[in-house]
């Protein structure tokens, strides 16, 4: 729940960033982050744990002409700001110079400078009340144990909201902000008859409570995954077709992400650097990488935001079309070490300089149905 | 930064006491607070960590930051319920909140009564000297790590390597009477590399990485001494140039040697959770209801052991005040010891074993490993590659999993040979290590008596919460376990 001393923090971001500029920095960033959280896990029908709690935290990044360096505390007291501001002037000193270190050009930050009309927050996260959200942890263990009898024994069922604030400002003229919820449900139950024991789970999450799965759907989702891992048979080692479910696809995609990682690219660390215009993939395979998607009217993604980790826009790229690669995804840094622009894919933390981070990154549907692809199959795993 | 190096004991208490501003009575008035409600124990944990690092990258010193956090974690237990709230602001106020927050968690009259507090003795097993006055030195050090990877062999290409360190203040008082405070020094160097040959595999040209790093709770000079930065720069070096000509690795069952050292995270993942006593209590371990029973040959012994002076690991008191201990776990194949925390002691009525863990203010306290090792047995390790006919010698991992419901896991070999006719030839690549933890623990035959520790890398995470350990083992035959790899 909201701390009782409201800070302004956009307000906060651009007061920390005039002292560190005041302190000798040649530029300066800041970010002000706050959050509250609350979870619960219900374990065989009763609660475990029950955790609610808020934080705070600002990090401070500063130039030196080519030198930079970062900062970062959750001790929001002037002597500790204070403290934070000097210690990066003075980090900056030490560092060496990267001829390709500095902020973005006034010119390239993001129109959007909060999260309005994204539909990334929703304050429903927090409505229900205390036995509420601990009923619906509840329900969500006593469906999947309700499932089967081979299912006697769970890691319990979890209920979590969250909801978190951030803002950022630099030195060049940028402040944006936005505030992002989240709520999820989940249970892992065990599987158990003569051949053993297995373990698996199942959740929903989303930004809204209004989108999240029913307790009664995730409960029997798990129950259906841990069962069907008991009596596992042991596969020869062989070459095979191996059809990859949703879950499993999404790791593999992962990976493609890492492929096209612009800082992996300069360090010619991934297999398709030099492979711009080449086909990488079967012609089956078009990735899409969108930072601005809407799943439907007023309910964004949960890799959509109203600007990147640099203060840039967020944007749509296609990576692969048709098994071609078309895109590097990038940030101010990484760009102008390709010598290209900024796709809009700087992450920030705290400290540190901005690493690369994925929008809404997926693989575009085919035309078959799961049980059409399975059917084409003689032999396989998955 | 702070400009003194040298902090203070790690046993004076009201140094600790003084940092978060606390004293009895106030601890007193937060735990009834914690406490209102009823519950069996209470317990505020503080915490104020700063640390710093610095990074090359490029051959340039492209990153330096440092950072601090506070916090304190209120937890109340009741049964088998646990309550906890934390606040990143220490004035009384906000501890009193947090500490009616958690006390939701219980339903009732008051019945506790707060035990006077008792300072609790805990071992001396590391230095108290904080490393954040000399980050000139640590510059030097990532830069000499940087040179000599470069001057190890003309195909690495890419280097980055880091130092960071940390100093981390706790206080940890309960309603039981505890009162127990330490300071932790943590610090890590690390070195990664990239080499690449275009002229390898036959003109296709090859890539491959290696990475090395080490640390503890030691003093800057121990990269200065002991382990330097060019021993690091050079392991990593040394891997990466090893797997440029590595094959792919072969497929199949096979007798498998693991090196001493870092393979003990095999031991770590694949029998140290199952032996951590929160997940027999649920039952959910393969190792639940096994105890004094035989889970392994004879061969094998295994120990988590907190009090080794200076391991990264290892801690003079655990997060929740109690001292930690070496504890056998497993004696020649006999299960001896799950690790505890204090929930799970009160409610499994076993001896506690200093295993409470958390990652930070911010988490709840479990059972977690510190070093975690299998014990050196009688073979010499030249013996143990001679009795195998082809087989596998792993001598490094890059990562694993494991599912400790059914003990089933996987680890992905970094550096690996072929073993044939007795001795090491070929690097592989890509080798995948396939098994059960309960079902390895019965094909242990041989094991060496050169048992290491790794350098000190490790973070162990669980349930989200990482925290730092080691992982150690002697060579070990395995006399049957599944390669997955694409070669034949």
């Amino acid at each position: 729940m909201p701390v009782s001393t409201k800070i302004i923090l956009e307000q906060l971001a651009q007061e920390i960033v005039d002292r560190a500029m005041h302190a000798g920095a040649t530029d300066a960033e800041a970010v002000v982050y706050e959050g509250d959280e609350f979870s619960t896990k219900v374990r065989l029908g009763q609660v475990e744990t029950l955790t609610e709690s808020t934080s705070r935290a600002v990090g401070l990044r500063v130039f030196n002409g080519q030198r930079t360096a970062s900062t970062s505390t959750n001790d929001f007291s002037d002597a500790s700001i204070q403290r934070m501001i000097s210690g990066a002037v003075e980090l900056a000193k030490i560092t060496e110079e990267d001829p390709f270190a500095g902020l973005p050009d006034a010119s390239e930050y993001s129109p959007l400078r909060n999260g309005e009309g994204l539909g990334i927050y929703f304050d429903d996260v927090y409505r229900l009340a205390a036995k509420d959200r601990i009923e619906m942890a509840r329900a969500t263990e006593a469906a999947a144990m309700a499932a089967d009898t081979r299912i006697q024994n769970s890691d319990g069922g979890t209920f979590t909201a969250a909801t978190s604030h951030k803002a950022i400002a630099n030195s060049r003229g940028f402040a944006g902000e936005y505030r992002k919820s989240y709520c999820g449900i989940g249970c892992a139950p065990i599987a158990q008859d003569e051949r053993g024991m297995q373990r698996d789970g199942w959740g929903s999450s989303a930004r809204t409570l209004r989108k999240l799965d029913t307790p009664e759907e995730v409960g029997r989702e798990a129950a259906k995954r841990a069962l069907r891992r008991l009596g596992a048979r042991r596969v020869p080692t062989q070459r095979a077709t191996i059809v990859f479910s949703r879950e499993i696809a999404r790791g593999i995609i992962g990976d493609i992400f890492d492929a096209v990682n612009g800082d992996a690219v300069y360090r010619n660390a991934t297999m398709f650097a030099g492979k711009l215009g080449e086909q990488v993939a079967s012609p089956l395979v078009t990735v899409i990488d969108d930072g601005t998607m809407m799943l439907e009217p007023g309910l964004g993604g949960f890799g959509t935001l109203p600007f990147d980790g640099d203060g840039l826009p967020m944007q749509r790229k296609v990576i692969v079309q048709d098994g071609i690669l078309q895109t590097y995804v990038t940030n101010t840094y990484i760009a102008r070490k390709l010598g290209t622009r900024s796709t809009g894919n700087a992450s920030r933390g705290l400290a540190g300089a901005p690493g690369i981070g994925s929008g809404n990154f997926y693989l575009q549907p085919g035309v078959l149905s799961p049980r059409e692809i399975i059917r084409r199959c003689r032999t396989a795993c998955m | 930064m702070s400009s003194s190096a040298i902090l203070h004991t790690a046993n004076d208490s009201s140094h600790v006491q003084s940092h978060f501003g606390i004293d009895a009575a106030m601890a007193h008035r937060c735990l009834a607070a914690a406490l209102v409600a009823g519950g069996d124990f209470a317990e505020l944990y503080f915490e104020s960590m700063t640390s710093s690092s610095i990074g090359i990258d490029e051959g340039i010193v492209k990153s330096a930051s440092a950072s601090h956090s506070r916090g304190c974690g209120v937890r109340v237990v009741s049964g088998e319920r646990t309550g906890y709230s934390y606040t990143d602001s220490l004035e009384e106020d906000r501890l009193l909140h947090a500490a009616k927050t958690a006390a939701l968690i219980a339903s009732g009259p008051a019945t506790v009564q707060i035990q006077g507090f008792v300072t609790a003795a805990v071992h001396d097993l590391y230095p108290v000297v904080g490393l954040d006055a000399e980050i000139t030195a640590k510059l030097q050090l990532v830069q000499r790590a940087d040179r000599a990877a470069r001057a190890y062999d003309s195909r690495i290409t890419q280097v980055r390597a880091g130092f960071s360190d940390e100093v981390k203040h706790i206080l940890v008082i309960g309603s039981d009477g505890t009162w127990a405070a330490d300071t932790q020094p943590l610090s890590r160097f690390s070195v990664s590399v990239l080499a690449n040959d275009p002229a390898a595999d036959g003109g296709k040209g090859a890539t491959a990485r290696g990475s090395g790093g080490g640390g503890g709770r030691v003093t800057l000079d121990y990269y200065t001494t002991v382990r330097t930065p060019e021993y690091f720069a050079e392991e990593a070096a040394r891997q990466a140039i090893v797997q440029l000509t590595a094959e792919a690795a072969p497929a199949g069952e096979m007798e498998v040697v693991l090196g001493p050292g870092w393979p003990g995270v095999l031991i770590h993942e694949a029998v140290g959770h199952g032996l951590e006593a929160d997940f027999n209590r649920k039952k959910q371990s393969a190792f639940a209801g096994l105890m004094d029973q035989r889970v392994a040959t004879d061969q094998v012994s295994v120990a988590d052991n907190g009090t080794m002076p200076g391991r990264r690991g290892s801690l003079n008191v655990d997060d929740e005040g109690t001292p930690t201990r070496n504890n056998l776990l497993i004696e020649n194949g006999m299960l001896r010891r799950y690790m505890s925390d204090k929930l799970s002691a009160k409610l499994m009525g076993l001896p506690g074993t200093g295993s409470g863990r958390r990652e930070s203010y911010a988490s709840i306290p479990m059972p977690r490993m510190t070093n975690t090792y299998m014990l050196p047995g009688q073979d010499d390790p030249a013996d143990i590659l001679r009795s195998v006919k082809r087989g596998l010698f792993a001598a490094n991992f890059s990562g694993g999993s494991v599912d400790i419901t059914n003990g089933k896991f996987v680890f992905a070999a970094s550096e690996a040979y072929l073993i044939e006719e007795g001795k090491i030839t070929a690097p592989v690549k890509g080798a995948m290590l396939i098994g059960n933890g309960p079902e390895a623990l019965q094909y242990v035959s041989m094991v060496g008596h050169d048992l290491q520790l790794d350098e000190g890398v490790g973070t162990c995470g669980k349930r989200g919460q990482g925290v730092p350990v080691c992982v150690g083992a002697p060579t070990i035959k395995l006399d049957r376990m599944t390669v997955g790899g694409t070669g034949s």
